[in-house]
């Protein structure tokens, strides 16, 4: 066994998002717990403590009267990423065959720094052990272990999904595959592309060219894209999240 | 007082449970003709399928081949009342890791030896030792309570599989081999 054989293609996975396309059905967002074995609500849940790996947001302009839903996930910065620059676990890392941001529950003493980093909101504290209604268990991805109360957890483009296709992929003696994440796969309206960005002839890196990302001028490289032919949309895009106030030398 | 300390520790440690049914690779590899994927095989998908049911095993033993003691008891216990052996899984690793067989034999072309060491070869069953703090099976850390020395098929540790990767310039990140 020499390193050729092993040696294999970095990919650099991506989303594009066509807000134009999204009806707001949520879909998406069942699909996502589902793949990723998230319970039911804690009846004491609010939209911050509870677990939504992948939220549909609805977004207004006063001036056009025009209503958006922004499909809200990990955006899996890959510069500086915040959330990986501030753990003190070593917990989070950026994947170097895949680009993904993993988040590893194994290791996360649960400080939740990187909630707090996260520009995107986009990460979440378990507050409570999961608990299934009876007979529920059974119908879990095997894929994806729980995790369990005191940990973060993230969106991970569906790593469950990804080995999968990996699996079977190497029962034809191959390391190349493709997958589709939940979300993609569930989106009635097909607003959601993934693929290699690394690949430029592929779907998501010729959609990627004509689109624009949230809080770009950050500079943190998320690899989630989205499109619209809105103007204000782009406009908001660049606003959420009030831009941080000029240093101030006193503290 | 310390080497006392050594030998008694692992005994506190680990809890020791026979396997539900005796069964020996020797007689079932050689005597029976049979390879390895007639009972160890993948689905189409590159799930591995892990330990036959006891449906796959009453083709053969529809009756008493033997005279042995261990296949009465699989009879009268398991294959009569077609009932599943719980065989207690010595190289289970914990909940979130994730481990493909079918990448690793299917395209690295590797034996099991060199993961499981002479299992495929063995003529009974040794008692399964669970650790008492962390319920994982003992073969993950491995017999040694050092680590020292360790054969394959003793022990697999993260640092076990990553070990043999370094060797073999194999690349895989945290969510490669976690899930
Ligand atoms: C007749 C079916 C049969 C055949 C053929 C067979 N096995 Fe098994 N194997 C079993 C059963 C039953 C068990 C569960 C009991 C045990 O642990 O040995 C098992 C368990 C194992 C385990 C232990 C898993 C663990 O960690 O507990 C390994 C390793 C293994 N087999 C390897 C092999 C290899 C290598 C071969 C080919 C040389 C082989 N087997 C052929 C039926 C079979
Ligand atoms: C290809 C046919 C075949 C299959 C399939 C098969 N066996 Fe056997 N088995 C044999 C033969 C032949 C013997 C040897 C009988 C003797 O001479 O004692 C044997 C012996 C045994 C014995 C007694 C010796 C020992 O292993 O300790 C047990 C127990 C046993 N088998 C269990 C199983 C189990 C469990 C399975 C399913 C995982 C299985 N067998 C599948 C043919 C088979
Ligand atoms: C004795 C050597 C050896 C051991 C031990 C070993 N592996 Fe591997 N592993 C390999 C080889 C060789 C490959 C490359 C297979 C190929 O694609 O040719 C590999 C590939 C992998 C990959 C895919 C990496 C990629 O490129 O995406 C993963 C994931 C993996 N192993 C997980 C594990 C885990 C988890 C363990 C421990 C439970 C483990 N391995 C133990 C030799 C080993
Ligand atoms: C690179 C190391 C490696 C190689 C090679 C390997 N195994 Fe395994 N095997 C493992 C690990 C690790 C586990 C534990 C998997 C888990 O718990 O998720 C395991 C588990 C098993 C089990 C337990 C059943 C189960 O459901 O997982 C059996 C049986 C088994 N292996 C048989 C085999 C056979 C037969 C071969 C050869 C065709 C083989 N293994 C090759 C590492 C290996
Ligand atoms: C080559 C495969 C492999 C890779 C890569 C890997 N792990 Fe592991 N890891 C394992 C295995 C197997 C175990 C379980 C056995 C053990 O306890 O060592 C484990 C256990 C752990 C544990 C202990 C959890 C427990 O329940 O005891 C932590 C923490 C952990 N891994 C974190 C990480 C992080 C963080 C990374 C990325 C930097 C990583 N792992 C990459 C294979 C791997």
């Amino acid at each position: 066994m020499n390193a050729e054989t092993v040696e294999r293609a970095p990919r650099r996975y991506g989303m594009v998002i066509d807000l134009d396309r999204c009806s707001g059905c949520g879909a998406c967002m069942v699909a996502c717990s589902a793949e990723n074995n998230v319970p039911p609500a804690h009846p004491q849940a609010t939209e911050r403590t509870g677990i939504t790996l992948l939220r549909v947001v609805q977004v207004k302009d006063a001036a056009s009267r025009g209503v958006a839903f922004i499909p809200m996930m990990c955006q899996q910065c890959g510069d500086d990423t915040p959330c990986m620059t501030v753990c003190p676990q070593q917990a989070v890392e950026v994947d170097k065959l895949t680009g993904v941001v993993e988040q590893m529950p194994q290791r996360c003493l649960g400080c939740r720094y990187c909630m707090t980093a996260c520009p995107f909101q986009a990460r979440f504290f378990n507050w409570w052990d999961p608990e299934w209604p009876a007979g529920m268990e059974t119908t879990l991805n095997p894929g994806a272990a729980p995790r369990m109360r005191g940990v973060v957890e993230k969106c991970d483009f569906c790593q469950s999904r990804m080995h999968a296709a990996e699996d079977k992929a190497a029962m034809e003696g191959s390391r190349e595959f493709e997958y589709t994440p939940a979300c993609v796969e569930a989106c009635p309206t097909r607003a959601i592309v993934f693929g290699d960005l690394n690949d430029p002839e592929s779907d998501v890196s010729r959609q990627a060219r004509n689109s624009f990302r949230f809080l770009e001028r950050l500079g943190t490289g998320p690899k989630v894209y989205y499109r619209s032919r809105r103007p204000w949309l782009r406009t908001l895009a660049s606003r959420v999240g009030a831009p941080p106030k000029k240093e101030n030398g006193n503290g | 007082m310390l080497a006392a300390g050594w030998l008694l520790f692992p005994a506190l440690l680990y809890t020791s449970t026979p396997q539900p049914a005796q069964f020996s690779h020797q007689a079932h590899g050689e005597a029976a003709g049979l390879t390895c994927d007639t009972c160890h095989g993948f689905t189409a998908e590159g799930r591995f399928a892990g330990i036959p049911t006891t449906e796959s095993c009453a083709g053969c033993h529809s009756g008493l081949l033997g005279e042995t003691e261990s296949e009465k008891h699989f009879f009268a216990n398991f294959v009569e009342p077609g009932r599943e052996v719980n065989w207690l899984i010595y190289s289970r690793q914990p909940d979130n890791v994730r481990f493909s067989h079918a990448r690793h034999v299917q395209v690295g072309k590797m034996e099991c030896a060199e993961c499981h060491g002479p299992h495929g070869e063995s003529e009974s069953l040794k008692a399964f030792e669970r650790n008492r703090i962390s319920g994982y099976s003992r073969d993950i850390w491995g017999p040694r309570m050092l680590r020292v020395g360790l054969k394959p098929g003793q022990g697999m540790k993260m640092d076990d599989c990553m070990a043999c990767h370094r060797d073999r310039q194999v690349e895989a990140g945290c969510l490669g081999c976690h899930r």
